[in-house]
């Protein structure tokens, strides 16, 4: 996610809390109070955001992933998978992340979208399907395609970098 | 045999929903027999529990950010 619409989001949850503030309880702890207040700020911005996509005619064939694959019967990698070095040393490097967020901002907005909710936010199919107002189906294409494009991006960026 | 682009997919969905038999069966065995998309399934499991990482790092806002946010709720520093 953009930094500046973090930000943004940050700021509608603190005010929406301060006009808010003689309807907490207290039953939860102030934390808890607040993050509640911001899931749905998020929510709601993926919302209005998914709305203006959802026009879009929903791409059936994705050209970048098809040429991931040879045209032969067997439908071959074009390029194959190569072995990562240290994947787990990798969490623990800043400049990891760093390009984790690059290769993030490289997947097309909807599919980085089911990426960010299914798997660093870990809602569950049904929540990110509401979300985003698409069938299960199709949020496991926007899975596959976020995850093709991420792998490859962090492969060449990160675990491959060019040949020395 | 199912072909590797069919194995990508299905190996991306196995981490989403439970599979059919059928299908398990299929992605066992060419996963047996196909080191590229042994690797591939490898590595978007591995990009899960990376993406899980990243939702627990506690982001933190840029003091910028924090006098802005101020200034805008009417507190002083």
């Amino acid at each position: 996610m953009r930094r500046s619409l973090a930000e943004d989001l940050v700021q509608e949850t603190l005010t929406a809390a301060l006009t808010a503030r003689e309807r907490y309880s207290g039953a939860a702890s102030e934390r808890t109070w607040l993050i509640g207040i911001l899931k749905n700020k998020l929510i709601d911005h993926l919302r209005r955001a998914g709305r203006e996509t959802l026009l879009d005619p929903h791409d059936e064939v994705d050209d970048t992933i098809e040429t991931m694959f040879q045209n032969d019967p067997g439908r071959h990698w074009q390029s194959e998978p190569s072995p990562w070095a240290n994947p787990s040393g990798a969490l623990e490097q800043q400049q990891f992340w760093r390009a984790f967020a690059d290769c993030l901002d490289t997947v097309p907005a909807r599919q980085a979208q089911a990426f960010t909710l299914t798997e660093i936010e870990g809602l569950s199919s049904d929540e990110v399907c509401k979300v985003l107002g698409v069938a299960a189906t199709n949020l496991w294409v926007l899975l596959y395609r976020a995850r093709m494009r991420l792998r490859t991006c962090l492969e060449q960026r990160w675990f491959v970098p060019e040949d020395g | 045999m199912a072909t590797c682009k069919e194995v990508s997919e299905l190996v991306s969905q196995r981490l989403d929903r439970r599979l059919g038999l059928r299908d398990r069966l299929r992605v066992r065995l060419h996963l047996w027999v196909c080191d590229a998309c042994a690797r591939f399934a490898q590595q978007i499991e591995w990009l899960r529990r990376a993406a899980r990482t990243a939702g627990a790092l506690e982001p933190r806002l840029s003091p910028e950010a924090r006098t802005r946010i101020r200034s805008k709720l009417g507190l002083r520093r």
